[in-house]
């Protein structure tokens, strides 16, 4: 396979043509925030988290391959204040109430607001009424929490590759919904998966919950991108303690 | 399986990619798609009935519960500027039922957005049928018709349209309302001279004289022809595919209506010039569900085509050049103009963009080399055959070459169709049309500009304000953020595919920033954020979201007194929390008075 060179901030980068930007900068150790994103999963770029600036110009590197040459901004001001406004849209379009939330300290949203250091949005809370479904036998949707990330829909399918998860209607009305009969007949681990892969706390297992001990949930310690970053950044989460 | 079903699966094929034809076809012989026939398509097509349900619930004409008659009133800018809210308020009143339900006679009736009668306005289409030119009588009488049980043709109650609209086939009260001809709507086009011309010459050599023709894209992106029809040639792939995109959708624009009314042989014959120079065996014409009542006359231009031996095998005698071209029809989504959506759509999925690269001319309709070019784009390509690339290049200016279709709507004596060369300034398009005391003009429908006095003499061409051709002009007398700005923020998060958050998320907060605005609760400081909130919907996959904050943040460069006039004086900081109504909403729960 053919390398590439290319440039994130001025750092001189290498990886294989065609992979995608995020999969090219966490290779070479620059942290590049996702979240509606999965490795070795087709992308959607619907969050648009990791927006950045390819030779100028807006593009998520979830979807964009690298070429030769490129040049990227990543962690600018511009970048920086784009991602955390999104993130900001996405508390203020949802119910989103980390205290009581099981996903609490395991939720990338969460995180990646802590990454971005964002206090309360500076959107107006929206407030909608959602519901919480129970139709499924092994799962609670909880609407509220529900980012629209499409992570569901796209990996969740059963044996013959049909989906369980779809998007009904479009714009504001655009929600995201289980296929009522498929729902009565989910396997036990389908349904596992399916909450492992919600970014967020709203596909979650029935008769179970908050296993992991605050503490040793994943984002306790670590901020959200750290593993990928080769010298500590500089982490919100840490100056929000020390106020 | 029902007969129903299983006649159209063989008409249509039993495929996935045929999801939206088939849908449609149900809906049109049963009026709506029951879940008992949602549930057979599904497992017919091997899919999930969710999946049925996400490619329906996306398109705005599928409706799941039966009606006798669907009335779709256009609630456009230019609708209400025409008097489309009395119009509203009439239907309301004798079909006795409110918009988006159907009343006990079995009516529904719905509000959509823009149906391409920019020029003729309040318009409804009932049962596909069009009503332009409405009016509180007219909806009285029309109502009282169809309650009698009288057909729709007996209804009009104006005289047949002009030019081809009165024909047979056709058959209806629209009005084409050329004002203005050109090197496109001029009458000595002659049916096969410009593709007799085409295929006498090579490929290579066809492509070349669009590329010295300079021709660019007529839907708005300005794309060089030329250089699309290369790429697809030259991409890989033995199967290539010719689509017209006759999605029409921008609000304000109808110029393409009256291509395919008047000049459909000119597009079809542009296409297969198309198919001759990138090498398509198949070509498609993706046509707005509002123009279904064009599609006999298509059909029939189709057939006349077939016998012309102009479609078909060894077209023209040129042996080895097949081609044919069908209808697919939309159901109703803007962002379908897109050409990604558009093709997405045309494989039976949620019209959403995709991503890019990679583009459709490398890999497009079922992942082959795809051409997407607008109606005018293909008609002037018969011109430019005919007469050469030299020649056009006399029209125009030197960067925006040859004529652009106006669609010209609103505050004018002559609304309707000018085919102006490019340069041209505002003024002379307003002097053109008869305009005066004109506040606005909204350039390139929602996602273009709205321009004030200052910039009419700026020149309409791509290096200065560029249009896909609707140009809606507002006079004095217009509250342009009310009646304008806010409806086309609405029109975009309605039609927002919703997949980006940038685009779904944000507009809706600048939606709601600005009514409150409006109500009289603006403060300083919401200038300011509209401005900066605008910009994060630039981050967005396709143009509908990079464009959909363009009403707010072109209208406030232009107009920047008609936002400080909605802003509370002194008053820079504003909680978005009312004390009194939070307290009464709470004492409405527990069953109390509020004590103050």
């Amino acid at each position: 396979m053919e390398r590439v060179k290319f440039q994130i901030d001025n750092k001189d980068c290498e990886a294989l043509y065609g992979q995608m930007l995020v999969d090219a900068a966490r290779d070479n150790g620059v942290y590049i925030p996702t979240l509606c994103n999965m490795q070795d999963v087709k992308p959607c770029g619907s969050c648009r988290v990791c927006t950045v600036k390819v030779n100028g110009r807006y593009a998520t590197a979830c979807t964009t391959p690298v070429a030769c040459g490129m040049e990227i901004e990543s962690d600018t001001e511009e970048i920086h204040e784009i991602r955390k406004a999104l993130i900001e849209l996405i508390f203020a379009e949802g119910n989103h109430y980390c205290p009581t939330c099981e996903m609490s300290g395991n939720c990338e949203l969460q995180a990646l607001g802590y990454r971005f250091g964002m206090m309360v949005s500076r959107f107006p809370y929206q407030f909608p009424q959602r519901e919480i479904n129970t139709d499924c036998q092994h799962l609670i949707i909880d609407y509220n929490r529900c980012i629209r990330c499409k992570r569901c829909i796209r990996t969740i399918k059963d044996k013959k590759g049909k989906s369980y998860f779809a998007f009904i209607n479009r714009g504001d009305k655009l929600e995201v919904t289980m296929d009522k009969e498929m729902a009565k007949t989910m396997p036990l681990k389908v349904a596992e998966l399916a909450m492992e892969n919600c970014p967020v706390g709203a596909i979650l297992l029935k008769e179970t919950a908050y296993r992991v001990p605050i503490g040793e949930r994943r984002f306790d310690k670590k901020c959200i991108g750290s593993e990928i970053e080769e010298t500590d950044v500089k982490v919100f989460m840490g100056e929000l303690n020390n106020e | 399986m029902s007969a129903l079903i299983q006649n159209i699966l063989i008409k249509v094929g039993q495929k996935k990619d045929r999801l939206l034809d088939i849908l449609l076809s149900v809906q049109e012989a049963e009026s709506f798609v029951s879940d008992e026939n949602i549930k057979i398509i599904a497992g017919s097509l091997q899919l999930s009935e969710i999946d049925v349900r996400q490619c329906m619930s996306f398109y705005h004409f599928f409706s799941t519960k039966p009606s006798r008659h669907r009335i779709f009133l256009n609630d456009s800018v230019m609708a209400n500027l025409m008097g489309g809210q009395k119009v509203k308020e009439a239907f309301e009143k004798v079909l006795n039922c409110k918009q988006g339900e159907i009343n006990a006679d079995g009516i529904g009736f719905y509000t959509t957005a823009c149906i391409g009668m920019s020029d003729q306005e309040p318009a409804a289409m009932i049962d596909g049928v069009i009503f332009p030119s409405l009016t509180p009588e007219r909806v009285r009488f029309v109502v009282e018709g169809i309650n009698q049980g009288k057909s729709l043709s007996d209804l009009y109650y104006l005289p047949l349209g002009d030019g081809r609209n009165g024909g047979a086939a056709l058959n209806t009260m629209v009005n084409s309302n050329i004002r203005k001809t050109g090197l496109l709507l001029d009458d000595y086009y002659k049916s096969g001279s410009a593709l007799t011309i085409a295929i006498e010459k090579s490929e290579l050599e066809v492509i070349g004289i669009v590329k010295t023709s300079g021709l660019r894209g007529r839907g708005g992106a300005g794309f060089p022809t030329g250089m699309k029809w290369e790429f697809c040639r030259s991409s890989e792939g033995a199967e290539k595919y010719i689509i017209c995109n006759a999605d029409e959708g921008e609000p304000g624009t109808f110029k393409d209506r009256v291509i395919l009314t008047e000049k459909i042989e000119m597009l079809l014959e542009g296409m297969t010039i198309a198919a001759y120079a990138i090498g398509a065996r198949e070509g498609i014409i993706y046509l707005r569900h509002e123009y279904q009542y064009m599609r006999q006359h298509i059909e029939n231009a189709l057939a006349v085509a077939r016998t012309k031996k102009m479609l078909g095998n060894n077209i023209l005698g040129k042996d080895g050049f097949d081609f044919d071209i069908r209808i697919q029809f939309g159901a109703g989504a803007y962002v379908c103009g897109e050409e990604s959506s558009l093709i997405e759509s045309m494989e039976g999925k949620r019209g959403e963009p995709r991503f890019k690269p990679p583009f459709p001319v490398q890999k497009g309709y079922h992942n082959k080399p795809t051409s997407v070019n607008n109606v005018e784009t293909f008609c002037k390509v018969c011109r430019i055959i005919e007469r050469g690339g030299e020649w056009y290049r006399r029209y125009g200016t030197k960067q925006s070459v040859g004529t652009k279709l106006l669609s010209i709507s609103g505050d004018c004596p002559r609304p309707g169709v000018y085919e102006i060369e490019w340069g041209m300034t505002l003024y002379q398009m307003l002097e053109m049309v008869g305009a005066t005391n004109t506040q606005a003009i909204q350039v390139g429908g929602p996602s273009g500009s709205l321009i004030g006095k200052t910039g009419f003499d700026r020149k309409i061409c791509y290096s200065d304000i560029s249009t896909g051709g609707s140009m809606m002009i507002f006079d004095q007398s217009r509250d342009l953020i009310k009646d304008v700005v806010l409806n086309f923020l609405e029109f975009f998060i309605d039609e927002s595919c919703g997949s980006c958050l940038s685009c779904r998320a944000c507009t809706q907060q600048i939606r709601n920033k600005l009514e409150k605005m409006i109500h009289g609760k603006g403060v300083s400081t919401d200038i300011e954020d509209l401005k900066k909130w605008a910009k994060f919907t630039l981050v967005s996959r396709c143009g509908l979201g990079q464009s959909a904050a363009n009403p707010i943040s072109t209208s406030i460069a232009n107009f920047p007194h008609l936002y400080q006039a909605m802003v509370q004086k002194e008053k820079d900081y504003d909680t978005c929390f009312d004390l009194a109504s939070a307290v009464a909403d709470s004492c409405k729960v527990v069953n109390r008075v509020p004590n103050f």
